[in-house]
């Protein structure tokens, strides 16, 4: 394709005309990226491939030799039980963790937005503090938290009348004690509607109250469509970060020597717990590969129905 | 382009990135360390003599990294045992990884080209790195230094032999011992005199009795300490739950069953596996308000290093002794503790020989323990000693250096311990030990649970227990 500069006819890309200066613009803005893209495909697209092919092998970390097994690892997936509990468990975790977690930082934003003077900064930063304590941490804060015996959570509920259960234990509430666990990280998602709710035009709902829309309508009918996309991102982000759950839950009930906790099971076992120990403990990195990449495709399939789902619901400025 | 194919490379990427940035591998797999507050020791002059006396004899000079070991972190026994070795070897310059051992770490120091030259590591691992050829066999290294193996205890020497030849050398040697909480037992009109350890229906009634519930369980009867101690219960009743060789799995048996239904009856009769882990969980276990003091247990079968916690913490709790035995009254105790291993790809084995040798030989054990029992009385505390794997050197220490005259209920402890070290056993040297582990472990969870019955759970344990022993002894 061309295109005609002053008077002569140039190359184009993209409809962008190929002139001497642009070549140069776009030279220099690959140096600026280079550092980036050497990272990606050194430390991350060069892994995953290597890594890929793994799943295709019996690798032992601690062996010499590399044997190609075509998919035994994948077909060996299908026969190992713990595959499906750890799917099922992390699967139950997603679906309960994301809604609610970005239901719960939307209400703090929404009160965030409206606290303002010096108080503001405060709160920003008190919803945020729990982000920046390490998993590990928070893993064991909520070991004391979540005791079923004096744990604080249930002496709360034991002042409304409800017995609480062993969250810890009970394997009917290991998950929901996990879910409760990770509420307490909402600050990042929080933070990011804060801020899809700071550029959301005021003139917008000037217009509503004059039409005499309430409350509700301007919170469905301009809130939650200009902050539309600020809600797409945290639920892909979220989603594929519940997937891959992994150091609080391996603090409170795999961080002893001898394994889970005693009476825990096999409810806390989360697909990259399980993943992990098959590469590190077991040394089955073939077989860890294998699992790797079908979490890989199970994340890239939820997350292509997000975007699919998307088109209809997503309000994007200016299109 | 629509804004739906250009969003596709653009996700896949962001997909890519996030996907590759699973678990950051924080491992929090406990320290190898020995948890009686004493970490893995230090002592004298390196082996020569078939005792594994000291001499530093040997030809040592170099450099030399030990994974699994601290000495900065470490204490007075590691310490000791590391400061011998400076001595006697001058010439040799050795740094720590100033951490337990966990395997992912080092299985990154054994792939980052600069492997260790010497690890620490626990003997129920051993199996595993030696059917990988990580480790190297010590005889001639033990020949080099005139160690005997025979001053080793059986069940750890078996522990780090394979095809007859050792791949380690064991350093602590920790056996189980019923500790009795005195209080309790008086509070609940029994006498630990007239239980019989060895019939379970006695245990059973024991456990009932000393049971206590104040609108919430206030005090555990008897704690199996399962699924950690399962080997041991299986034991008592003439059982195995692996072959002595390690590549068989023996979880799915009568006698694995009856063990594993008689702890859950012992876990209900305390209220149910919830209730009993939750107030098991809220203990001091290591504070001055412990178990014991606190009168939260009646008995349990527990580590030996636990006396000296109770030592230490809470020296006006009364306990007493029991030696873990088996339906027939003989003493029947599992053992483990760490060991010190070369690696393969050593650069210095000659150095990495003179180190291990000499962190386990019995003048190096005994200048360690010397230096714990002038701490000790110098902080006025009770000594019970240190309990190693090198049984020349424990003669010499509970001979010559532990003095309870003053403390006579823990000099019958000591007693009962020491009486039981010749015969206890310990995990063999299996190729799939973590994978064994984890099926033993998920079958006893899911039976405590409720989760599968017995013979479903021992069923599936086995099977795959002896596909991963198949599978990691190719």
């Amino acid at each position: 394709m061309t295109t005609v500069v002053q008077g002569k006819e140039v190359r184009s890309v993209g409809g962008v005309p190929w002139t001497p200066n642009t070549r140069r613009e776009t030279l220099w803005a690959l140096v600026f990226l280079s550092p980036w893209i050497i990272g990606l495909i050194i430390f991350t697209a060069g892994p995953m491939l290597w890594s890929l092919y793994l799943s295709f092998t019996d690798y032992d970390p601690l062996r010499p030799d590399i044997t190609f097994i075509g998919l035994d690892n994948y077909v060996a997936m299908l026969g190992d039980r713990r595959v499906a509990t750890s799917l099922f468990n992390t699967a139950f975790y997603t679906v309960f963790h994301v809604p609610l977690s970005m239901a719960i930082a939307l209400f703090l934003a929404l009160i965030l937005n409206r606290v303002g003077g010096k108080m503001a900064g405060f709160f920003r930063t008190a919803f945020y503090l729990p982000n920046v304590t390490p998993a590990v941490a928070v893993g064991t804060l909520f070991l004391l938290l979540l005791n079923g015996s004096n744990g604080l959570v249930n002496q709360g509920l034991a002042l409304i009348g409800i017995d609480g259960p062993s969250w810890l234990v009970d394997p009917t509430w290991i998950k929901p004690g996990i879910i409760l666990m990770s509420l307490w990280t909402v600050g990042n998602t929080v933070i990011i509607y804060f801020a899809a709710l700071r550029n959301v035009p005021t003139e917008l709902y000037e217009a509503a109250r004059i039409d005499g829309a309430g409350a509700w309508n301007q919170f469905r009918n301009i809130t939650l469509p200009m902050i539309s996309g600020a809600l797409f991102f945290t639920l892909v982000i979220n989603t594929i970060a519940s997937l891959q759950m992994f150091s609080e839950v391996y603090t409170i009930f795999f961080g002893q020597q001898q394994g889970q906790s005693a009476g825990a099971g096999e409810a806390a076992l989360f697909y990259v717990i399980y993943l992990f120990r098959n590469a590190f403990e077991f040394f089955k990195m073939g077989y860890a590969s294998a699992l790797a990449w079908v979490l890989f495709l199970v994340i890239m399939v939820i997350t292509v129905i997000q975007v699919r789902g998307s088109r209809r619901f997503v309000y994007y400025e200016g299109e | 382009m629509t804004r739906w194919s250009r969003l596709v490379p653009v996700l896949a990427i962001v997909m890519l990135v996030l996907a590759a940035c699973g678990p950051s591998g924080e491992s929090q797999s406990a320290a190898a360390s020995e948890p009686d507050g004493s970490q893995p020791a230090g002592s004298e002059p390196a082996a020569s003599g078939s005792g594994g006396e000291g001499t530093g004899g040997m030809n040592a000079s170099g450099e030399l990294f030990a994974y699994g070991f601290g000495y900065e972190t470490g204490d007075i026994i590691a310490k000791t045992r590391v400061d011998v070795f400076n001595e006697q070897y001058p010439d040799v310059d050795i740094t720590f990884s100033e951490s337990g051992f966990e395997d992912q770490g080092f299985l990154t120091a054994l792939a980052s080209g600069d492997a260790p030259d010497v690890v620490n590591l626990p003997r129920n691992k051993i199996g595993t790195y030696i059917a990988r050829g990580v480790l190297q066999p010590l005889t001639d290294c033990m020949d080099q230094a005139g160690l005997d193996p025979n001053v080793f205890y059986e069940g750890a020497r078996n522990q780090v032999t394979v095809d007859g030849e050792m791949y380690a050398l064991p350093e602590f040697y920790n056996t189980r011992v019923w500790i009795i909480n005195n209080a309790a037992f008086e509070d609940a009109g029994l006498d630990p005199e007239s239980v019989d350890w060895s019939d379970w229906d006695s245990i059973a009634q024991a456990n009932e009795a000393l049971v206590k519930n104040d609108g919430g369980l206030t005090r555990i009867g008897i704690d199996p300490k399962l699924p950690e101690f399962l080997s041991m219960w299986v034991r008592a009743l003439g059982g195995q739950v692996i072959s002595d060789d390690g590549m068989e799995s023996l979880l799915d048996t009568p006698e694995v069953a009856q063990a594993v239904e008689f702890g859950k009856s012992l876990i209900e009769a305390n209220g149910g596996i919830n209730e009993f882990t939750d107030f098991r969980n809220t203990w001091d276990f290591f504070g001055a308000n412990n178990q014991v003091a606190a009168d939260q247990i009646g008995a349990w079968p527990m580590e030996q290093w636990y006396l000296n916690v109770l030592a230490e913490n809470s020296p006006d709790a009364e306990i007493t002794v029991k030696p873990f035995v088996d339906q027939e009254g003989n003493t029947t105790t599992l053992q483990d503790g760490n060991s010190w291993a070369i690696t393969a790809d050593t650069d210095n084995p000659d150095a990495a020989c003179a180190f291990i040798t000499t962190m386990v030989a019995k003048d190096t054990w005994v200048a360690a323990a010397q230096a714990r029992a002038d701490q000790r009385e110098a902080d006025g505390l009770p000594n019970t000693g240190v309990y190693t794997a090198n049984s020349e050197a424990d003669d010499v220490i509970f001979n010559d250096i532990v003095d309870l005259s003053d403390y006579p209920s823990l000099q019958e402890a000591v007693q009962v311990v020491l009486e039981g070290q010749d015969t206890a056993f310990g995990f063999p040297p299996s190729p799939a030990g973590a994978e064994f582990q984890q099926a033993l472990t998920d079958a006893v969870n899911r039976v405590l649970s409720g989760e599968a019955d017995v013979q479903q759970a021992l069923s599936d344990a086995d099977a795959e227990a002896q596909d991963a022993i198949d599978a990691a002894a190719r």
